[in-house]
C-alpha cells in the first residue's frame, strides 16, 4: 500500500513520524522534569518540615475552628470591635495610597529614562533598568527590616520599602508600556518642532495614560496587601494589631481584624478590576 | 488658518471645556491636600530626628568591614585577649600571654614593644600601646604628641596631657573613646581596654577561624583538594573542603543555602500546585464549557475566597497545621495562587473564539477532543506565561512567608536582623536573595520569549488581546 503512494506524501508522512516522535521526547522529558522537582521539593520540604504533611493535614481546620469557637464565646458585642480597629485599617491603607502615590511618581521618571524610543544613549537606559531591577528584585520586607533597625519602629520604613519596591516594579511595566506606543504622534509633534517635553507630554502620556493607571490601581491592591504584612514586622496599622492579637490568643479581636482586612481586599479587588477593565476598553 | 479661525473651526477639540478644567483643578488640589495629611500622619517631617547617622554609618561599615578585638583588664594587664569580632569562639590563641612570648598564631599587626608592651598598628600609621598601668596612642594623623590615658585614684579614666585634645577624642566620666574614623577605635573603661581594629572584606568568609584549612586560603585549598597530601589523615582535602566550608560557623553557608532551597522550592511547588489545581478547575468556571449555573457560581466564589484571604492568612493558618517549614509556605502559595489563576484562566477560556473549537467539532471530534485542541492551544499562551509570572513574584513571596515563621532563607535573614550586630550575614543573605530573584526574573522571561515570542504583558491586557481578535 505505502509504495503505491507518491513520493512526496512518502515524505511528508515520514516528516511528521519525525515530528511526533521528537513531540512526544519532548512531553517525556518535561514531565519527567516536573516529577523530579516535585519529588525533590517534597523531600526538601519533608526534611525542612517540623511536622510532617501526614500529620498536619488533618490539623488544617483547627486554628479557623479555635478562632469561631473563641469569638463564639465572646459574644454579641463582637461587631463592635470592628469599629475598634477600623483606624488601624485606615492607617494600614493611608500607607499604602501615600507610598503608591509616590512610587507611581518615581516609577514614571525612572521608567522616561529606561524607555530606548525616548533616551538616546544606550548606557543611561542600560544604567536605569537596572537601578529599576534591583528597587523590585529586593522583597520590601528586608528594605523594611534594615530601616525599621536604623529609624525605629514607626511607619516610615515601611512607607519607605514599599516606594522602593513600587518605584522599581511599576517603573519596568511603565517602560514596556512606553516603548510599545505608536510612534506617529511623537513623530508629528517633532516635526513642528516640538520639546523633548512637549513630545512626552503630548506624544507618550496621551498614549500610554489608560496602561499607568491600570497598572498603578493594581499595584495600590498589592500593596495594601504588602503594608499589612510590614505592619507584622513593626510598622504599625492593622497588620500589627492582628499580630499581637495573635501573639495574646485574643480570638474575637483577630477574627475581627482578619474579617476587615478580607474585606477590604475583595471590595478593592472588585472595584479595582472594573476600573482596570473599562481602561482597557474590555468592559465598554 | 490663524489660530481664531482654528478656535472658532475646531472648537471641540482646541477649547478644553470649563466643567473638565474645574474637574482637573479639583482633583489636583485633591491629590495635593491629600499628600499634605499624609505626610503629616505618616511622620515623614520626623525623619531628621529618628535618623542617626552613627547608627547608620556603623550598620553600613559592617555589611562591609569586619574587626578585631583587643581587649584588656586593668586587674589582669597579662592576660590580653585579642579576638574576631568580640568573639569568645574566635580568639587567637587563648589567653595571649605576654610573658611567654608571642604565640604561635597572632595577628600580624600586634607586636611586644621595648617594655613590654602591647602594640597595635592601625592602618592610619598610628599605634596603641597597652601597659600594665596606661595606655599611649602614638603616630596618630594630626596629632604629634603622644597621648597618655590613666586610671585615677578613683579608678575613672583620665588623659595626662590633657590640654587641646582633638575633637574625635571624647571624654565622659567612666569613658574615654578614641575615634578619629571609623576604622579605629580605643575605648577606655575603668575596667578594661578596649581596641576594635576593622578592615575591609569579609574575613573568613570561606572558612571559619578554627578551620584547618582557614591558613590556606579559598585558593590554595581548591589546589590542595586536587594533589597534596592530606590534611586530615581521615578525610580526602576535597571533602574537608566542602564540610569545613558548609560547616562554617561563622557565615553558617549549609544553613543559609539549605534555607534557600528551601524558599524555592516552596515557591516552586507552590505555583506548580496553584497551576494544576487552577487549570482544571478554569473549565468548570467558564460558562462555554460547563452549563451549570450554580457549579460556576460556587467555583467563582471559592477563587474569590481563596484570593482575598490573603495569603499572610493562609500561612497563619497552616502554619498552626503544619508548624514552621515549607509545608506552610508551600499550601499558602498554592492556595491563594489557585484563586488566581483559577479565576483569569477562566476568565481567558471565556474569551477564546468558538470557531476554533467548531472546526475540531466538525472532524467528529468529542467533548474532549474539542476542548483539547480547540480551546487549549489558545489560552496555553497566557496561561504559561501567567504561571511564570507569580513563580517570580511568589520567590519574594516565599521570603515573607519565611520571615513570618514558615522557615527558609526569610526567617535566617529575621533573625540575624533581630541579633543587631551580624550585619555581614543579613548583606550576605540579602545578596544571595536578590540573586535567587534576579535569576527567576531572567529565567522566566526567557522562558515567556521562548515559548511565547511576545514580551511581558500584564493579564488584563492579554485578555483585552484576545478580547479584540
Amino acid at each position: 500500500m505505502q509504495s503505491s503512494l507518491p513520493k512526496n506524501l512518502i515524505k511528508i508522512e515520514n516528516n511528521l513520524k519525525s515530528l511526533t516522535r521528537t513531540r512526544s521526547i519532548y512531553s517525556f522529558l518535561s514531565i519527567a522534569a516536573l516529577i523530579a522537582i516535585i519529588y525533590s521539593g517534597l523531600i526538601v520540604a519533608e526534611t525542612g518540615n517540623a511536622t510532617s504533611i501526614w500529620v498536619g493535614l488533618p490539623k488544617f481546620f483547627d486554628y479557623p475552628i479555635d478562632l469561631f469557637v473563641g469569638s463564639w464565646e465572646y459574644g454579641y458585642r463582637w461587631n463592635l470591635l470592628l469599629l475598634e480597629y477600623l483606624p488601624d485599617l485606615i492607617s494600614t491603607i493611608n500607607m499604602a495610597l501615600f507610598s503608591t502615590a509616590i512610587g507611581t511618581l518615581l516609577a514614571f521618571f525612572l521608567s522616561i529614562f529606561s524607555s530606548r524610543n525616548l533616551i538616546k544613549s544606550k548606557t543611561t537606559v542600560l544604567i536605569f533598568r537596572r537601578i529599576m531591577d534591583v528597587c523590585r528584585s529586593f522583597p520590601e520586607l528586608v528594605i523594611a527590616l534594615v530601616l525599621l533597625y536604623l529609624l525605629g519602629k514607626s511607619a516610615l520604613p515601611a512607607v519607605i520599602a514599599i516606594i522602593i519596591h513600587t518605584a522599581g516594579a511599576l517603573g519596568k511595566l511603565f517602560s514596556e508600556a512606553i516603548e510599545n506606543v505608536d510612534k506617529n504622534p511623537i513623530e508629528g509633534l517633532e516635526s513642528c518642532g516640538a520639546s523633548w517635553f512637549t513630545r512626552i507630554r503630548f506624544g507618550v502620556v496621551t498614549q500610554a495614560l489608560p496602561l499607568f493607571l491600570t497598572y498603578t490601581i493594581l499595584r495600590f491592591e498589592i500593596n495594601i496587601r504588602a503594608s499589612t504584612i510590614l505592619g507584622f514586622v513593626g510598622a504599625g496599622g492593622i497588620g500589627e494589631q492582628l499580630y499581637t492579637n495573635i501573639q495574646w490568643k485574643y480570638e474575637a479581636d483577630t477574627i475581627a481584624i482578619m474579617f476587615l482586612l478580607v474585606s477590604t481586599i475583595i471590595a478593592l479587588d472588585y472595584l479595582s478590576s472594573y476600573w482596570r477593565k473599562s481602561l482597557i476598553g474590555l468592559k465598554s | 488658518m490663524n489660530r481664531s479661525e482654528i478656535i472658532e473651526n475646531y472648537s471641540d477639540i482646541v477649547v478644553t471645556k470649563f466643567s473638565s478644567k474645574v474637574w482637573s483643578t479639583f482633583l489636583v488640589l485633591g491629590i495635593i491636600v491629600y499628600l499634605i495629611i499624609a505626610i503629616l500622619s505618616l511622620d515623614i517631617l520626623q525623619i531628621h530626628k529618628k535618623w542617626s547617622p552613627e547608627r547608620a554609618s556603623l550598620f553600613a561599615l559592617d555589611t562591609y568591614a569586619h574587626k578585631d578585638h583587643v581587649t584588656m583588664k586593668w586587674s589582669e594587664p597579662n592576660d590580653i585577649i585579642i579576638s574576631f569580632e568580640g568573639s569568645r569562639w574566635s580568639q587567637y590563641v587563648g589567653p595571649y600571654q605576654k610573658s611567654d612570648g608571642l604565640p604561635a598564631r597572632y595577628p600580624e599587626w600586634t607586636s611586644i614593644g621595648p617594655e613590654g608592651e602591647t602594640k597595635i598598628s592601625f592602618k592610619n600609621g598610628g599605634f596603641a600601646n597597652l601597659y600594665n598601668d596606661k595606655v599611649t596612642i602614638e603616630n596618630w594623623p594630626n596629632t604629634q604628641e603622644t597621648l597618655v590615658f590613666r586610671l585615677d585614684a578613683q579608678g575613672k579614666p583620665y588623659v595626662e596631657n590633657a590640654d587641646n585634645l582633638p575633637k574625635w577624642i571624647r571624654v565622659t566620666e567612666n569613658k574615654i573613646e578614641v575615634r578619629p574614623s571609623l576604622y579605629e577605635r580605643v575605648q577606655i573603661y575603668s575596667k578594661k581596654v578596649e581596641v576594635h581594629r576593622y578592615n575591609l572584606g569579609w574575613n573568613y568568609f570561606w572558612f571559619d577561624f578554627d578551620s584547618p584549612l582557614e591558613p590556606y586560603g579559598i585558593w590554595n585549598a581548591i589546589s590542595l583538594s586536587f594533589s597534596g597530601d592530606r590534611i586530615d589523615p581521615n578525610i580526602s582535602n576535597f571533602s574537608l573542603l566542602i564540610q569545613e566550608f558548609l560547616n562554617n560557623d561563622m557565615w553558617h553557608h549549609g544553613q543559609i543555602l539549605w534555607a534557600l532551597l528551601e524558599t524555592i522550592f516552596m515557591a516552586l511547588l507552590g505555583t506548580l500546585l496553584a497551576a494544576l489545581l487552577g487549570f482544571p478547575l478554569a473549565f468548570f468556571a467558564a460558562y462555554n464549557i460547563t452549563p451549570f449555573k450554580f457549579v460556576r457560581t460556587i467555583l467563582r466564589r471559592l477563587f474569590d475566597t481563596l484570593r482575598g484571604i490573603d495569603f499572610l492568612i493562609w500561612s497563619l493558618i497552616f502554619l498552626r497545621a503544619f508548624g514552621p517549614g515549607p509545608f506552610t509556605g508551600i499550601f499558602a502559595i498554592a492556595i491563594t495562587d489557585t484563586g488566581t489563576l483559577g479565576k483569569l484562566m477562566s476568565e481567558a477560556i471565556e474569551n477564546t473564539e468558538e470557531k476554533q473549537q467548531e472546526g475540531v467539532e466538525s472532524t467528529g471530534a468529542n467533548k474532549t477532543l474539542q476542548h483539547r485542541f480547540g480551546i487549549i492551544p489558545q489560552i496555553l499562551p497566557i496561561f504559561i506565561s501567567q504561571t511564570l509570572y507569580y513563580l517570580e513574584s511568589n520567590t519574594r513571596g516565599a521570603v515573607i512567608i519565611g520571615a513570618m515563621g514558615a522557615g527558609g532563607i526569610g526567617l535566617q535573614l529575621l533573625g540575624a536582623i533581630n541579633t543587631g550586630t551580624s550585619w555581614e550575614n543579613v548583606m550576605y543573605m540579602s545578596l544571595l536573595i536578590l540573586g535567587v530573584v534576579i535569576f527567576m526574573d531572567t529565567m522566566s522571561s526567557k522562558v515567556r520569549r521562548a515559548l511565547i515570542g511576545d514580551e511581558t504583558l500584564g493579564a488584563e491586557l492579554q485578555l483585552a488581546k484576545m478580547a479584540k481578535k
